[in-house]
């Protein structure tokens, strides 16, 4: 996965042209390509970073890119915990994110 | 370097020993095959528990340690570096619920049974109950609340009590796994002579006290040093599930959880432990199952784990779990610690032994040993926990 839009034609592996889709970030539409992954959408839209850390609110996105890690976790037309970088993107998914209040425990 | 003592095991047990022996004045040096908590310490929950124990000898020395456990942040904190961590220790308490109208009156017989042992064991109604865990199953039969209850960070509190014992002069060395005993001559009876110290991978290391603090791997190093100790691995595997909201504010437990802590069955058997972590996860046990070394998932164990956690707090079913992990702990014949000299050879200690129950036990465990080994008048009475004692002896 890159963190950036590579133009179809210089892609070594010369993919057959290019179909849109489009999700929607928090209301707003993000376009990409049939293909790509949420996480892969949002990278090449530029957003690096959404969701942060429980204890100090560190900026989180994608961390291992291969299902692993969980760092990239959003909603996807409603469902949480989905790994963003797993969930192939489709036109329309409602694409959140779940930055709630984390335990205060013992508090 | 000769030294007054040798801990073999750098997990919580022998880390706890290794502070209290340099404390008391004598020189130690702590071995261990692999790392700091590389074994049992860090693969559980860190669960520091009473309500799981019938009264007896583990139950007071639970009891005692846990009056360690209060007092020792502030102790490490006058010893170590204000840049470590806190060992995290919290007394969150614990909730046991009954899920069928069969457990309920053997959970509340427990419990009565504990509060005679001075245990604060408060049998609540199924509404207090939810009071206390209101996203907890409605359909609970009994629950008793245990204050009492308690959790460190494992291995945040192991290394922390290794730096105290390096803070106090004892020397730890990683990456030595011993091979062999080293022994005085027989004397003119022909009695093997006593233990002088261990041969390991990385060279010989020589002391007048040996102690075996290995856990499950203790049975392993005992025969290695010409002892038996029937400790044998038990597997147990936790599931973790995504950050979320915090839902659950106790350690939550399904009563048949006792039942399985005190089973001799090798066969799989799991019970509902459920809690929240201070980073939003929550991790969802348990599970008991003699099967040697062997490491590998056990997705039926998964499966069975995570349907008996929806019994307790229903809302489970919609949680993603994102990690399964497993440890072995060090199974008892008899489910008691072993915790003093052994029965055939002199200089050879043993403090191990404590199935899940050793990140709790080891601060009143290594009290105990101390004692034994400096001469003191113990606390607690260490004949329950005799190496020698006849319950053994069947078993070996």
């Amino acid at each position: 996965m890159s963190a950036r839009m590579l133009p179809p034609e210089h892609d070594p592996i010369t993919p057959a042209t290019p179909v849109a889709v489009t999700i929607i970030v928090d209301g707003t539409p993000v376009s990409g390509v049939a293909g790509q992954s949420v996480a892969g959408v949002l990278l090449a839209a530029g957003r690096l970073a959404w969701r942060t850390t429980a204890a100090g609110r560190r900026p989180r996105g994608v961390f291992c890119g291969i299902g692993v890690c969980f760092d990239c976790l959003v909603t996807v037309n409603g469902v949480r915990d989905v790994r963003a970088c797993q969930r192939t993107a489709h036109d329309g998914d409602a694409v959140g994110f779940q930055d709630e209040e984390l335990p205060e425990i013992g508090a | 370097m000769h030294s007054d003592a040798i801990v073999i095991g750098a997990g919580a047990v022998g880390a706890a020993c290794a502070r209290a022996l340099a404390g008391a004045g004598l020189t130690v040096t702590v071995l261990d095959a692999a790392g700091a908590a590389a074994g049992t310490s860090g693969q559980g929950e860190g669960n520091l528990l009473v309500s799981d124990k019938l009264p007896g000898p583990e139950l007071s020395l639970a009891q005692h340690s846990l009056t360690l456990w209060d007092g020792l942040q502030a102790e490490l904190d006058a010893e170590l570096p204000a840049a470590l961590p806190p060992v995290e220790y919290e007394r969150k308490g614990g909730l046991v619920v009954a899920t069928t109208e069969a457990g309920a009156q053997p959970l509340l017989d427990f419990a009565a049974q504990q509060r005679a042992a001075g245990i604060d064991a408060r049998a609540v109604g199924i509404a207090a109950a939810l009071e206390l865990e209101p996203d907890v199953n409605p359909a609970i039969t009994a629950a008793v609340h245990y204050p009492e209850d308690a959790q460190v960070q494992p291995v945040i509190a192991t290394e922390a009590l290794l730096a105290s014992a390096r803070a106090r002069g004892a020397r730890v060395v990683l990456g030595a796994r011993v091979t062999g005993a080293l022994r005085a001559a027989s004397d003119h009876a022909g009695r093997t002579g006593r233990l002088t110290g261990v041969r390991t991978t990385r060279g010989d290391f020589s002391a007048d006290n040996v102690i075996v603090a290995a856990g499950p791997w203790s049975g392993d190093v005992a025969a290695a040093l010409g002892a038996s100790l029937p400790v044998r691995p038990r597997r147990g595997v936790v599931l973790v599930t995504t950050r979320m909201p915090h839902r659950i504010f106790h350690k939550v437990y399904d009563a048949d959880y006792v039942g399985a802590v005190e089973s001799d069955a090798a066969a799989l058997q799991t019970s509902s432990v459920i809690e929240s972590t201070a980073g939003g996860t929550v991790l969802v046990g348990s599970s008991r199952q003699q099967r040697g070394f062997d490491a590998a998932l056990d997705l039926a164990a998964v499966r069975e784990i995570a349907a008996k956690a929806t019994r307790v707090f229903p809302f489970l079913a919609e949680a993603a779990v994102m990690r399964v992990y497993g440890g072995f702990r060090p199974f008892m014949p008899d489910h008691l610690p072993v915790i003093g000299p052994d029965a055939c050879i002199t200089g050879l200690w043993h403090a191990t032994g404590h199935e899940g129950a050793g990140i709790g036990l080891a601060l009143g465990t290594a009290e105990l040993l101390r004692d034994l080994i400096t001469g003191a008048t113990p606390v607690l009475d260490p004949v329950p926990f005799s190496p020698s004692r006849a319950t053994l002896e069947a078993a070996a």
